[in-house]
């Protein structure tokens, strides 16, 4: 646990110092929610179409931070510095989780209002969408985490993240825009299916941290 | 002995052998992709010793070392380090190696503090910062602790790096070219730091010929083809056999 909170300290405090992935997701999500206002020639959003535009645009801001979030440890010894000590490699693992997790969090409290403004979105369904919105970044992150480790020691790594991510991502897609249709719907928000679909994302959330869990110290060996 | 003899391949004869070894090297060979790196490296290593790696570039030593610390796994032979055989058996050496690479491993957004102190965490040491600014004090970096470690000098990153490595007190320390960027005064300070001590057993890899063996009781030297050329006692081999494997380059 000591392991786990010290890599979550040291890389959120070097993001606090560099500011090098959050405000460059924010930035990316907000031009992106403009590239669709105009492109779609719309005002105004609901139910799938809404929900398509977020969750896409969320994901993508997202692959940008999953991106670097072993960048550190690739070009600064940061993997060799955790092998070297007594520690268990699922402690890298959940500590670069936890920190993808906050970052996307963070991205969401900027984009999420900007969008809301931008399409005039009801205020009623956002708060549901945050427990929607929190399974979802929990899904893209522990995948992120995953992929992540496999692709940074390849030279194709920018390349390799998103094609592996995707297609891995492809099911929370699926249940997050499912979940948060009903609640950005024009005549407010509606709860039908919504557990259905909750309780998918955090399936899945489970089956990857397991996942995690059970690899990670094999994805750090030589 | 001659120059022949130093040259020819040798196993680790008249090497220290029994349950007091710390290192243990048994015919390791480490590849990369189809080409051996290393090959048919033997050699044993007794508590409290110094085992110095000589060898021109590209003859393995840092691979060797990598091997020892357990950042790498041989492609063949048997490894065993502190009793744990690895790769198996890494997680039972971890902790209990301190290792200096060509990396100093140390955050560039983190100061000086700030990586020691995440490293103190990683290992398990409870309330570090007295050991911190006692290795800060002795490494003359007392002034710079708080400075962000991309700020410093190749130097003062040496020293920090040497810190780090130390601020566990490993049984069994890798020293890969530790006197690397430091200034004459600054080689005097790292060479209290990291000399011989009671209890601490030293892998050096140098290109400092006669220095590496004056500090040695074991030497492995090895050929620009990774082959074995002397595996065994300091005093089995002179500084000239020594450098023969540099191609006469050396004096």
């Amino acid at each position: 646990m000591s392991a786990f909170r010290a890599i979550l300290a040291k890389d959120l405090r070097t993001e606090l110092r560099t500011l090098e992935s959050v405000p460059a997701m924010a930035l990316f999500a907000a031009t992106t929610f403009v590239l669709f206002r105009f492109g779609l020639d719309r005002t105004a959003l609901e139910g799938s179409l809404a929900a398509g535009v977020l969750l896409a645009t969320v994901l993508f801001a997202a692959i940008l931070a999953i991106n670097r979030v072993f960048v550190a440890e690739r070009e600064q010894g940061g993997f060799d510095v955790i092998r070297l000590a007594p520690v268990d490699g699922t402690s890298l693992f959940a500590a670069k989780v936890c920190v993808l997790a906050i970052y996307l969090l963070a991205l969401e409290l900027i984009a999420v209002p900007v969008f809301a403004i931008l399409f005039a979105v009801g205020a009623a369904g956002l708060a549901p969408l945050a427990a929607v919105l929190v399974l979802a970044d929990f899904g893209l992150a522990t995948v992120g985490a995953l992929v992540s480790s496999i692709a940074v020691n390849s030279r194709a790594r920018d390349l390799i993240a998103p094609l592996l991510l995707l297609p891995l991502l492809v099911p929370v897609m699926i249940a997050a825009a499912g979940a948060a249709e009903p609640l950005l719907a024009a005549g407010g928000p509606a709860y039908g299916e919504f557990g259905q679909w909750m309780a998918i994302l955090a399936l899945y959330d489970l089956v990857f941290v397991a996942v995690g869990y059970a690899v990670y110290d094999f994805l750090l060996e030589d | 002995m001659n120059m022949e003899s130093a040259l020819e391949p040798s196993t680790a004869a008249g090497t220290h052998r029994g349950p007091e070894a710390v290192i243990a090297l048994t015919g390791v060979r480490r590849d990369y992709g189809e080409r051996p790196v290393v090959s048919d490296v033997s050699i044993e290593l007794a508590a409290g010793q110094t085992l110095t790696v000589l060898g021109p570039n590209g003859a393995g030593k840092t691979t060797v070392l990598r091997i020892l610390a357990t950042l790498l796994r041989p492609s063949a032979g048997g490894v065993t380090v502190l009793g744990a055989r690895l790769p198996r058996e890494a997680w039972k050496a971890r902790g209990r190696i301190g290792y200096l690479g060509h990396q100093p491993l140390l955050y560039r957004e983190l100061t000086v503090r700030e990586n020691l102190g995440l490293n103190a965490r990683l290992h398990g040491i409870e309330r570090p910062e007295a050991r911190i600014e006692e290795l800060i004090g002795r490494a003359g970096l007392a002034r710079r602790g708080g400075e962000l470690v991309r700020n410093l000098s190749a130097g003062m990153l040496q020293r920090a790096a040497i810190c780090r490595a130390l601020l566990h007190e490993p049984e069994l320390l890798l020293l890969d070219e530790p006197r690397s960027h430091l200034d004459p005064a600054a080689g005097v300070i790292v060479d209290e730091l990291l000399g011989p001590e009671p209890g601490r057993s030293r892998v050096l890899v140098t290109h400092a010929v006669e220095a590496g063996l004056a500090e040695a009781d074991q030497v492995l030297l090895l050929r620009a083809d990774g082959i074995v050329a002397h595996a065994g006692p300091a005093a089995a081999l002179s500084p000239g056999d020594a450098r023969a494997v540099y191609g006469g380059a050396v004096r």
